[in-house]
């Protein structure tokens, strides 16, 4: 079963989740739940989540982030974070919140088209 | 408050209540005999009448006299209007507080003051034309600030280097204000254009402090968090020499020593994207 | 209390007991940033360090308020975020600034983080009684 809020579909070997325009706690944590489930379940090798309309990460949010990218590396897939906007990239980096060990897109067609690179 | 201050301003305000009209053309008489600036009588008496109006409001409310202009938000916004008005006109801010220390008299005139109404007057009055003042200077600074704000876009443009390249070449001194309206420029246009790699290149720029390296490491780490990259170029050896001294750490950047460099790096990194682009997935 | 003097009006009260109240907070600084006449990146840089006061206020402070205000000439004009808690307080808010200290959820970057991205920060809190954090952006 997807959660209602965020949506997970899965094109071959990859999953893709849209995050929605906030990101409240609740949400995220059982976003995190699904996501896990789902990487087992389809053996998926790589995750896109798709931030394009997220307005706002803060430092808690930023924290989930990063937990749901390592735990899917434990799972054996990759997290590309795609379409941050500029707005956010700003205020992570000024709160020196520069995400280490989590790749990036421009957008989901960028993640899923470098997937197939070297 | 204290029965006879209380009694003063009770006093005070059963003058000017009463005396409205007198006040109002003592003031405006006053103005037009220093002929500064060029406004006609009956716009000056609209004004002062507002004033008096907010005035005799704002005395009948529990603040300190010398708060009462301040506080009494009508009062304050009706004497920044007037500030703001006489200022396009061309009034110095001296003229300006004068008109309004000249109430003082005017209010004056029309009672027969004990000292302490007379001191109570003056409070207030002088806390009004600061108040004038004070809105001269702000609308100023207001002005310089967005002037400023135009300058420095206009001093930082992004260009469309080749396909999915930016660059933005930087010339003179980077303070932090300007670094940051840099950041942000290039940021926005990375996200329009969906750029693979942006340059900065500081050929141009003379000196580096610790404030605007910062600024720089932020815009390296913000393009990254946007799945862009981003290269350093025209660090000049003296640059090197204080970026070094600084103690800062540049080698997470990808730095180029002059704009070609840059660009070659640039066109191999979106290549290597195209690249991956056009495989076929699987 | 030099955060409320008379030079600033407020402009919306928003209790924070509940989770959704953390949203509520979000949007009602999101929308006076907007009326105020913030850029977008402005704009962002104030939401998220409210979240971040706001977020602390629910999860240490058990729960508090957070209160907008226009701040008016003189000094200049502004938006100020106060968030306020009766909780624990602060034993060492110097520590609590630095960033790495952490006590909950987040990566210890949640007070330092939102006073760098404001332009004036204060923060006042008594072990026993509570917790006030005031942000402000000048607007112009």
């Amino acid at each position: 079963m997807t959660s209602p809020d965020i949506p997970i579909i899965r094109l071959g070997e990859v999953l893709v989740a849209g995050l929605s325009r906030e990101l409240d706690d609740k949400t995220v944590m059982l976003f995190a739940d699904e996501l896990s489930r789902r990487i087992g379940d389809t053996r998926a090798s790589t995750v896109v989540l798709d931030i394009t309309k997220v307005e706002v990460i803060d430092s808690f949010a930023a924290r989930m982030l990063m937990e749901i990218a390592a735990m899917a590396r434990l799972l054996g897939a990759r997290v590309v974070l795609a379409g941050m906007r500029y707005s956010v990239a700003i205020t992570l980096a000024e709160l020196g919140l520069a995400l280490p060990g989590v790749e990036t897109a421009l957008s989901v067609e960028h993640a899923l088209n470098r997937r197939a690179g070297p | 408050m204290p029965g006879d201050r209380q009694a003063a301003r009770e006093a005070v305000m059963r003058a000017i209540a009463g005396n409205r009209g007198r006040i109002a053309s003592t003031w405006v008489d006053t103005q037009l005999a220093r002929a500064t600036p060029a406004i006609g009588g009956e716009e000056l008496g609209e004004e002062v009448q507002a004033i008096i109006s907010c005035l005799l409001e704002g005395l009948g409310r529990d603040l300190p006299d010398d708060r009462v202009a301040t506080g009494h938000a009508p009062l304050r916004e009706a004497v920044a209007d007037l500030s703001r008005r006489w200022a396009r006109l061309g009034a110095s801010p001296t003229a300006i507080a004068t008109a309004v220390f000249s109430l003082k008299p005017a209010i004056l005139g029309c009672m027969a003051p004990q000292a302490e109404e007379a001191l109570l007057v003056g409070r207030l009055i002088d806390a009004a034309a600061l108040v004038s003042f004070q809105t001269y200077v702000d609308s100023r600074e207001e002005i310089i600030q967005r002037q400023n704000r135009q300058l420095l876009e206009i001093s930082t443009p992004v260009v469309h280097l080749w396909h999915r390249v930016l660059a933005v070449p930087l010339i003179g001194t980077l303070d932090s204000a300007r670094a940051q309206i840099v950041m942000e420029s290039l940021l926005q246009a990375i996200q329009d254009h969906q750029a693979a790699v942006a340059i900065i290149d500081i050929t141009g720029v003379p000196t580096v402090d610790t404030v605007v390296a910062q600024h720089l490491m932020q815009t390296v780490t913000a393009t990254r968090l946007m799945g862009a990259d981003c290269v350093l170029s025209g660090i000049s050896p003296r640059i090197a020499q204080m970026v070094a001294q600084l103690g800062i750490d540049l080698s997470e950047i990808t730095t180029r020593s002059s704009l070609a460099d840059a660009l070659t790096e640039a066109m191999r990194l979106v290549q290597e994207e195209g690249r991956t682009e056009r495989t076929p997935a699987g | 209390m030099t955060h409320s003097d008379l030079s600033s009006t407020s402009l919306q009260t928003v209790p924070i007991h509940t989770e959704e109240d953390l949203l509520t907070a979000r949007h009602a600084v999101r929308a006076a940033a907007l009326a105020e006449g913030l850029g977008l990146v402005a704009q962002t840089k104030l939401v998220t360090a409210a979240s971040e006061l706001v977020r602390n206020c629910y999860v240490h402070g058990g729960g508090g308020v957070l209160r907008i205000e226009r701040v008016l000439p003189p000094p200049r004009r502004g938006l100020r975020i106060v968030v306020a808690d009766q909780g624990p307080g602060i034993e060492d808010p110097d520590a609590a600034l630095a960033d790495g200290y952490s006590t909950g959820p987040g990566l210890g970057h949640g007070l330092g983080g939102a006073r760098r991205l404001v332009d004036e920060f204060e923060l006042r809190s008594e072990p026993g009684r509570g917790t006030t954090v005031v942000i402000t952006r000048w607007t112009a």
